[in-house]
Order: C-alpha cells, then sequence, then structure tokens
C-alpha cells in the first residue's frame, strides 16, 4: 500500500519503537501533524518553545539510553531547537531531531519560515540530511537512528520539505543499515589491551578517571568491577557521575575546577593514569602543560578523535568502554601478577589525608541557608534514589558535589555547552521516562528563568516535577569569578526585578513553597514529596555571597585549588 | 567522499570550525559516480595533521582518507595564464618559455596569449616567476595526488 510522507514518517518512528516524541506544531510539519493525530501509539508532547523540545527529548535519552525525538517546523522551529541540538552534541546525546522544510520548489527563495537547517545544524550534529525524495524518507529515517545511537552517539538532524510529507510511496522500513562510509569501532585492539594491563601492574600511585562515555555505554558495572578489582582511587567527571558509586570508598568524588581536593592531588601525583570515556576536558585538566605531570596515560574511547586530542596519551584504546573494561577484567583475572601492595597502601594513605581535610565541610551554623545544605537535605529526603536534572552555575556544581549518586543515568545535566535552562524541561522527559520516579530540577533563579514557560507544559501533562530552586538573587557564578577575578565588580548579575516564583507557580496550577529560614529546608522538601501528583516550586532563599569551593582558576593546574 | 549534497561544505565547515587552514582544495566525482575524491593540502605540526585525520575520518560522509605525505606519491597542478605579449619580442620569449615548461599556448590574440601548464606546485610557481611579460590573470587547479605503486585509495 502507499503512504503518504506522513505517513511514512509516523511509521519509521512506530517501526523504531518510539514512545514519546517533543515538538511543536507549524505550518511545514501540518502533514505530520495530521498524521500523529490519527493514531495513538506515538505520543506526541507539546512543549511551549523548540528548544524545551530539545532538551526534554534529550532527557529522556539520558534517563533510558534511548533516543530522544523531536519534531519542529521550518525557520525559527528549526533555529529554535538549535541549542539543544548543540547541547545534545556536546554530550553526545542520541537523539533524532524532525526540521519541517519548506516544499522543494520553495527552497532557497527566501520562502516564508525558510531557513538552511542543514547548514545552521551542521557543526552541531553527528550527522544531518535533507530528505529531497519521498522515497528516501524511509531508509534516511533508518540511517538517522542508526547514526544517532551507534558509535560515539549524538544528535541527528533530517529536514523534511513539506512537499515530500504529502507524496506517496511504497512503504519499507529497512532492517539493517550498511553505510561504506560509517563504521564505528567497538573492540579494543587486543594489543594495546595488553600493553594497557601491564602498565597497571607497574603502578604504584595508580588513578581511574572516568567520564560520561562510561554512562553512554551502559558500562557502570564492568567500571565498578574493574575498579574493585585493582582497588585504585576512582575520581569521575561531571558527566561520569553515578558510574561508579559515589559512597562507596574507593571513589574520591568528582575532578575538576570544582573537584575535590583529594581527587584533583590524587591526579596530580599519579603514576599511571587510566582515562576512561572521559575526554580530558579543559574543566578537568586545568592547564594541560600542568596536567598529571608525573603520569603514564592509558585512555579508552569509543571516538579515535578524543585520544591525544588535547592530552598526548601512552596507551591509546580505540572501542567501546564496555567492551574494553569487559576484555581488561578478564585478563586481570587471569594475570598471575599484582600491582605493588605495599606501595598502593602508601598511596590510599596519602589519599586519606587529603580525604581528611573535608575540603565540601560548610558552615552549618549560618543564620542564611547555605545552599549546600539544601543538596544534602535533597539527598536525605530523597534517599539518594531521585533523578536529578539541573541548570548551569553554582547550584549544578553543588549538585554534583553533594547529591551522591550511586547510580548511572541519574544525573542530568548540561556539562559540555553548559546550557541554562536545560533543567526543567529535561525534567520531563526523565519523568514522562519514569513515571513513578521521584524527579527533581536543582536549579537558580537565573536558569530556571530561561525554560520557566515549561511550568505550562508540565501542568498539562501532569509531571509531578520538584523544582528546587536556589535563589540567592544573583547569577551566582558569574558573580562569584566577578569576586575573585573583577575586584568584585558585579557588572549585571545582580537581579533587581525577580518575579514572586511562588505565585508564578500559583498560577500555572502548581504548588510553590519559599523556604528562608535553615530550620525549614527539610520539612519542605518532605512535603515536596508528598505530593506525589503536583509539581511544587521550591524557592529556596539563600546565602546570596555563597562561593562554589575547591575552585581551580582557569589556567591553573590541578594542585593549585583555591580552596575556602 | 560520498557524492552528495553537502559533503564538500561539512569538510570545509570542519576546517573554519576548528581552526585548520586549507591551502587548497579540489575535488570532483570518481570513475565510480556514487563518490567524489577529495584532494585536500593543509599545513600543521604533526598532531594537528593527526587531528584533521581523525576528524575527517569522522564524517560520516568520508569513506576513506589517506595521508599523502606518508609515503611516495605524486602531486599536480594545472594552471592557466593569460600573458601581455604585445610585440613579436614578448611573443618569443614566451613561447619558448613555454616551451621549456612543457606549458601549451591554448588560447592566441594578437596581444594575449594563454598559456596551459601542468606539475607540481613548485614547478607552476617557477614558471609564474619566471614570465617575463605582464601578466593578466592566473588560475590554478589546486593539488590533486595519487599515490606511487600499488597502494591505492580505491574502495
Amino acid at each position: 500500500m502507499e503512504l503518504t510522507g506522513a505517513d511514512i514518517f509516523v511509521q519509521c518512528l512506530k517501526d523504531e519503537g518510539v514512545e514519546y516524541i517533543f515538538g511543536y506544531p507549524g505550518g511545514a510539519v501540518l502533514h505530520i501533524y495530521d498524521a500523529l493525530y490519527r493514531q495513538e501509539q506515538v505520543k506526541h508532547i507539546m512543549v511551549r518553545h523548540e528548544q524545551a523540545a530539545t532538551h526534554a527529548a534529550d532527557g529522556y535519552a539520558r534517563s533510558t539510553g534511548k533516543p530522544g525525538v523531536v519534531l519542529v517546523t521550518s525557520g525559527p522551529g528549526a533555529t529554535n531547537a538549535v541549542t539543544g541540538i548543540a547541547t545534545a552534541y556536546m554530550d553526545s546525546i542520541p537523539m533524532v531531531v524532525i526540521t519541517g522544510q519548506v516544499p522543494t520548489s520553495l527552497i532557497g527563495n527566501d520562502a516564508f519560515q525558510e531557513v538552511d537547517s542543514v547548514g545552521i545544524t551542521r557543526p552541531c550534529v553527528k550527522h544531518n540530511f535533507l530528505v529531497k525524495d519521498v522515497n528516501d524518507l524511509a531508509d534516511t529515517m533508518k540511517k538517522a537512528f542508526y547514526i544517532a545511537t551507534t558509535g560515539r552517539p549524538g544528535p541527528v538532524v533530517v529536514d523534511i520539505p513539506k512537499d515530500v510529507t504529502a507524496l506517496k510511496t511504497e512503504y519499507h522500513y529497512p532492517r539493517k543499515v550498511s553505510m561504506r562510509s560509517y563504521n564505528p569501532v567497538t573492540k579494543g585492539h587486543t594489543g594495546q589491551v595488553k600493553r594497557a594491563i601491564d602498565m597497571l601492574m607497574t603502578a604504584k600511585r595508580p588513578m581511574i578517571y572516568s567520564g560520561g562515555g562510561v554512562v553512554l555505554d551502559n558500562a557502570a558495572a564492568e567500571l565498578t568491577g574493574f575498579t574493585r578489582q585493582l582497588n585504585f582511587p576512582i575520581t569521575q567527571t561531571l558527566m561520569g557521575l553515578g558510574a561508579y558509586p559515589a559512597t562507596d570508598r574507593q571513589f574520591l568524588g568528582m575532578l575538576g575546577m570544582h573537584g575535590t581536593y583529594e581527587a584533583n592531588l590524587g591526579m596530580h601525583n599519579c603514576d599511571v593514569l587510566i582515562a576512561i570515556g572521559a575526554r580530558f576536558d579543559d574543566r578537568v585538566t586545568g592547564n594541560v602543560e600542568k596536567f598529571c605531570p608525573t603520569a603514564k596515560i592509558i585512555h579508552i574511547d569509543v571516538d579515535p578523535a578524543s585520544i591525544s586530542k588535547n592530552v598526548k596519551v601512552d596507551v591509546p584504546i580505540v572501542g567501546s568502554v564496555g567492551h574494553v573494561l569487559k576484555e581488561m577484567i578478564k585478563l586481570l583475572k587471569a594475570d598471575k601478577r599484582s600491582p605493588d601492595e605495599e606501595a598502593l597502601a602508601e598511596w590510599w594513605k596519602q589519599i586519606e589525608e587529603w580525604r581528611a581535610l573535608d575540603c565540601l565541610k560548610f558552615d552549618t551554623s549560618s543564620k542564611l541557608i547555605k545552599p549546600q545544605a539544601v543538596i544534602q537535605s535533597l539527598y536525605e529526603v530523597t534517599g539518594g534514589d531521585a533523578f536529578i536534572t539541573s541548570d548551569v552555575g553554582q547550584h549544578q556544581m553543588w549538585a554534583a558535589q553533594y547529591y551522591k549518586f550511586d547510580q548511572p543515568r541519574r544525573w542530568i545535566n548540561s556539562g559540555g555547552l553548559g546550557t541554562m535552562g536545560f533543567g526543567l524541561p529535561a525534567a520531563m522527559g526523565v519523568q514522562l521516562a519514569h513515571p513513578d520516579a521521584t524527579v527533581a530540577c536543582i536549579t537558580g533563579e537565573g536558569s530556571i528563568q530561561m525554560c520557566i514557560q515549561e511550568l505550562s507544559t508540565i501542568r498539562q501533562y501532569g509531571l509531578p516535577i520538584k523544582v528546587v530552586s536556589l535563589n540567592n538573587g544573583y547569577l551566582g557564578m558569574v558573580r562569584q569569578w566577578q569576586e575573585f577575578f573583577y575586584d568584585g565588580r558585579y557588572a549585571m548579575s545582580y537581579m533587581e526585578s525577580l518575579p514572586d516564583f511562588v505565585k508564578l507557580a500559583e498560577s500555572y496550577g502548581h504548588i510553590g513553597i519559599q523556604v528562608k529560614d535553615p530550620a525549614d529546608i527539610e520539612g519542605a522538601l518532605l512535603e515536596a514529596m508528598k505530593q506525589k501528583d503536583r509539581a511544587v516550586f521550591l524557592d529556596f532563599v539563600t546565602d546570596p555571597e555563597e562561593n562554589v569551593y575547591p575552585m581551580i582558576p582557569a589556567g591553573a593546574g590541578q594542585n593549585e585549588m583555591i580552596l575556602v | 567522499m560520498e557524492n552528495e549534497a553537502g559533503a564538500l561544505s561539512r569538510v570545509a565547515g570542519l576546517f573554519t570550525a576548528r581552526g585548520y587552514n586549507i591551502e587548497s582544495l579540489t575535488v570532483a566525482p570518481t570513475d565510480d559516480p556514487s563518490l567524489s575524491r577529495m584532494t585536500l593540502v593543509t599545513r600543521g605540526t604533526e598532531e594537528i595533521i593527526e587531528q584533521i585525520t581523525k576528524q575527517l575520518h569522522k564524517l560520516v560522509d568520508v569513506v576513506k582518507l589517506q595521508d599523502m605525505t606518508d609515503g611516495a606519491h605524486i602531486e599536480r597542478e594545472m594552471m592557466m595564464v593569460k600573458v601581455s605579449v604585445g610585440d613579436g619580442k614578448d611573443r618569443e620569449e614566451m613561447k619558448r618559455l613555454s616551451d621549456i615548461f612543457r606549458g601549451n599556448i591554448i588560447d592566441v590574440t594578437d596581444n594575449i596569449y594563454t598559456v596551459e601548464l601542468t606539475g607540481s606546485a613548485d614547478k607552476i610557481d617557477a614558471f609564474v616567476s619566471a614570465i617575463p611579460v605582464p601578466i593578466i590573470e592566473v588560475v590554478r587547479s589546486g593539488v590533486i595526488g595519487i599515490t606511487r605503486g600499488e597502494v591505492s585509495l580505491s574502495l
């Protein structure tokens, strides 16, 4: 039977097993919306701004491992989606974004709501397509899902002109894709894996540094097994949190600009470093000239271009981290050698001395609400078992430092691009994927306002998200940098005209609670968690001058931390 | 590369986005019309060239990639140059120079010679600087290359 392009598109989603599609209708995609209307299997979630559609799909993808799917119209629909596409690209999140396009006959004519979507998104997608012939639609959709979800995952844009969605053809969804130009590597090179094992055996002061790649590859169990088998200390990047249980003794906390003292000093002083699914981002390395000065480095990554990009490594292993770690565990079990136990004990003794400094301690007697206390309390109230999304800034760092993630895919944040406005829409995607779970969005009064219109979407779909806003009346991270590096000239960071967030939440039909007294933190959180069916906006008025510590100033070495 | 719309702009875009230089770039379909062959000349340290190679390889449209300078190879570039040859002496000189460099005069008017020349970029540079008459226009194709011997970039 012949189907229209629009029906083919919807059928492709069904054949891919797509549950939710996040989008916003408009002229160029009306045929597709009509096709969506005539079926019930694929549920469409209508957001209030296309950026939110991409973040919601992103949150869905990060919390499930399945690709997020977005549908927007041409022109402004596509441009609004770009921030979310770039966010997913920087964190390697599998996503398929369908943008409507003006009819093929009008392309290039500066038609109404026309934009070169393929051109605009090119630098921030893994790949993109313009479908000019309805006969190519099903094949292209299959390729889009395949590319988005394999190798190093990432967003793929499919631009579909309106006339293509109206034309008819026979529908066949390909079972498999084979592309001569795209063959991601999975298995690591055996010789290199053996060299890595040899190097690990010689280690006296080893460190494991793992990142988001472990989460993306669902390799948390392998990472945990590997780390425990070796009894090596482990630190994780912002994107990697949860892949190794944060409450475990071997975990030293996050590393990098706002990492712990013990993690950063461990990195600085180690003699063998194994980087697993991490990409030596500048927020991690600080000054690369001063990075791990005494270490031999092993790097496992699925993307060859990530290896020796910022820091030259000694043993590169290209492969999926799950595969390679499994192989390493097997080899370690069979190996008769073991690392120098005495040296390792000495190393742990040193690490415990650093850890004893308790670099994350904060003033618990203050009359003002300390933001750290809110996160700590949230951790306790939720039993560490919530899905936490965050926006970008101080609250994000505090969330990463004080909420101890024991499981992967629980910590959902924009690490690479650092997109303010990410948290709330991402929480929608997470809550839809996990309807019975506790989903909290840790945010600030600055970030939340970048996508606050989604309070309306949350109302429409009855998502009981808990917004935990740390309201210090400043763009806190900006203020912190201005305090440290611009002699306290707080240019443009003070917000004189904040809304009444309680009333705002109420006007959207949610519960709003303001908390000003440290004694009320736990009570307010418990009250919010009791609301199983309703969203709650918690406006915590916090100490406006609190800073995120420790801090490595940009360009400094990992041993050059500002502690308090 | 896949001979598809947008493939060239992906390569060009990658170079701008990552701050690499393109000295020259030529692209045309091969004997297999579904494939294009691109020859790109760039400059950088070993590390930069390694990164460029990896980043190019990552592009979904790139089927196969080879660093020609890894082994013995032949480079060729084509140039057409239009020169002003007003009197008999200039015409004589230009004809002789063109012969020495094994160029061909491919268009002639009362005042103009157009010379076609193929060779390495160095040879073409040398020819241009040896031209004794005023140059009106130069067009160069950019370098194309092929490996010597059995090694091949074909699929």
